[in-house]
């Protein structure tokens, strides 16, 4: 059973966002996500400083198996990326809700959560997957 | 590895298994309305007698002229183990094959010819090539767009001394991708590019500049001043060559202080033969750091259980099986049986071999360029070092004395006066080590003659 923090907030894509003390939002993929990729060879993340629109690809996670896109779960600027990530991927596979995030991002709104899942949701999600 | 078809039990078999009734009820989801009812404009078939007879008859209309034109394929002497090896039936298939790791001899292969092309140019990986050099600029100038971390621009410098079929290709294949190609003229006198024009882009955002070294012309470009100002504008370079000039001329990965970025180029030169425009094959090398955004098939070297040396197809994750859409190309075919045969080429001539071809190459191209000059109405379009091409002016329309050559059994170059009308009457021409001191004479008294005949029409 895959693990669901019950302090995040989810996309039906497999990213979740964790809501910092100075407003700052924080994103990686979930224990899920990183399971069915399997071993990460490889992790490419934006540059700082680009702006990400909700919805699109902003990242890549590579794996022996395949090369999937990671979707920015809401609108605003990269202000910061994991930098450990370009030489320690395994950080996802060992520690995706910890060590293994990718992004943080200066929200272009109000921080407005309410539009992603919550872990109860989520994990409604992964069940109806078979997960 | 022997390619067995399916028989038709087979097939019924494979139909039973997945619950269909035949194999056009698989292709259902296509709408009738898309569908193709005959094949109006393709005539009906002919037996391999006919097709046989058909090719004998229109390859005697090429004849056997004394070829004297350059302009990205190049006619040298190939020894005849090449082709010999290269048609055995363990090579003789122009794709990877499918589970590509049951051939390793082929993998093997692929593996040397990226450890030579690499080495040729200087750069830390090559992929398995790609299908010819205006394609490989192509998938360059795509790569370096999307390779560029630091721009989101989608323009790209192709100088005017590039070749313009490459440039044409670079359009029709990434123009509808939304990529601009910018062109910057070159200077009159040396035919070199325009260094003072191409000082306007400065601080522009720009993805590339692609440096043609030897340029189209076939005169030598200040790489090292043009690579390090196209770095200091926060641009890539993409270095186009010549295989063969690499035995003489500075390698792309040492050009300026940090070596070009990407390198790519057309390897016909390298034992393929000229063939009425291809096939031929292209290269492409570049730096490790951007190496996950190179389209194409990477043999890699491992161990296997027992410790000994395999072969594998490698950062497969970005290619089209897996990618769809989103792959790095969706064009990345290698051309398997052109690359294996310049991997023969290259392993018979060795380092020194290569260099003598390029320096004899070098060197019959002057001797033309002196016996041609000293013909009354010809001149050197550009002063300048130069590689194994030409460009000279006539007094008289190119394509008219063109045509004289040829009743003469010659191809005396490529008409550029299409291309680059500014230069008027202008060939481009070359000679390669195939050609003789006999050959160049005669080429310099039938353009006397045929200037006169045109003249005196």
């Amino acid at each position: 059973m895959s693990q669901v923090p019950a302090d995040l907030k989810y996309t039906k894509s497999h990213e979740w966002v964790r809501l910092l003390a100075d407003g700052r939002l924080e994103i990686g993929i979930t224990d899920h996500a990183q399971h069915a990729l399997g071993d990460l060879v490889f992790v490419e993340v934006p540059e700082i400083g680009r702006t990400l629109e909700a919805g699109a690809a902003c990242a890549v996670v590579e794996s022996v198996k395949a090369a999937s896109d990671v979707y920015a779960p809401l609108s605003g600027t990269v202000v910061e990326n994991n930098a450990e990530l370009a030489s320690s991927p395994e950080a996802i596979n060992e520690d995706c809700y910890g060590r293994g995030w990718m992004i943080r991002l200066a929200a272009a709104e109000p921080v407005a959560l309410d539009g992603l899942l919550d872990a109860s949701a989520y994990a409604a999600v992964l069940a109806a997957e078979g997960g | 590895m022997p390619f067995i078809p399916h028989t038709e039990d087979d097939v019924r078999e494979m139909l039973a298994t997945i619950g269909a009734p035949s194999i056009d009820a698989l292709f259902d989801e296509i709408p009738a309305s898309l569908r193709i009812k005959g094949l109006d404009g393709i005539p009906a078939g002919l037996s391999e007698m006919e097709v046989g007879r058909l090719m004998s008859e229109r390859a005697r209309l090429d004849g056997r002229p004394l070829s004297f034109l350059g302009a990205g394929a190049y006619e040298h002497h190939i020894p005849a183990a090449v082709w010999a090896i290269t048609t055995r039936g363990e090579f003789y298939s122009a794709y990877t094959p499918y589970q590509a790791e049951a051939s390793q001899g082929t993998l093997q292969l692929i593996y040397e010819y990226q450890t030579m092309i690499s080495s040729l140019t200087g750069m830390e990986v090559s992929n398995a090539s790609l299908y010819d050099g205006g394609s490989a600029v192509a998938e360059a100038a795509l790569m370096a767009v999307r390779a560029h971390r630091k721009s989101k621009s989608l323009r790209v410098i192709v100088p005017a001394t590039v070749n313009p079929n490459y440039r044409r290709v670079a359009i029709s294949t990434a123009g509808n991708q939304g990529l601009r190609f910018e062109v910057v003229p070159y200077v009159r006198d040396s035919g070199c590019i325009d260094q003072a024009a191409l000082g306007a882009y400065a601080g522009e955002d720009i993805a590339a500049l692609v440096i043609q070294q030897p340029n189209f012309f076939g005169q030598l470009e200040d790489v090292d001043a043009l690579t390090d100002w196209a770095h200091a504008q926060g641009m890539l370079v993409i270095a186009v060559v010549n295989p063969t000039s690499l035995a003489l001329l500075k390698p792309p990965g040492q050009w300026g202080n940090k070596g070009a970025d990407i390198c790519v180029g057309e390897g016909q030169p390298l034992g393929v033969p000229l063939s009425s425009g291809g096939p031929y094959f292209g290269f492409m090398t570049t730096r490790m750091e951007y190496v996950r955004s190179m389209p194409g098939r990477i043999v890699g070297r491992t161990f296997d259980l027992d410790g000994k040396h395999g072969y594998t197809l490698t950062l497969q994750a970005r290619e089209q099986h897996i990618r769809r859409g989103k792959a790095t190309s969706n064009i990345c075919t290698n051309q398997g049986l052109l690359m294996t045969a310049a991997t023969i080429y290259m392993t018979l001539l060795g380092p020194q071999g290569l260099e003598r071809v390029a320096a004899a190459s070098m060197q019959r191209t002057s001797e033309l360029l002196q016996a041609l000059t000293a013909v009354k109405g010809v001149r050197a379009a550009f002063a300048g070092a130069r590689f194994h091409e030409v460009v000279i002016q006539l007094d008289r329309p190119a394509a008219a004395v063109l045509a004289e050559l040829e009743t003469a059994g010659i191809q005396g170059g490529v008409d550029l006066t299409l291309d680059y009308p500014e230069l008027g009457a202008a060939i481009l021409v070359c000679a390669t080590e195939t050609k003789t001191g006999d050959d160049i004479e005669r080429y310099a008294q039938a353009l006397g003659a045929a200037l006169q005949a045109v003249r005196a029409a």
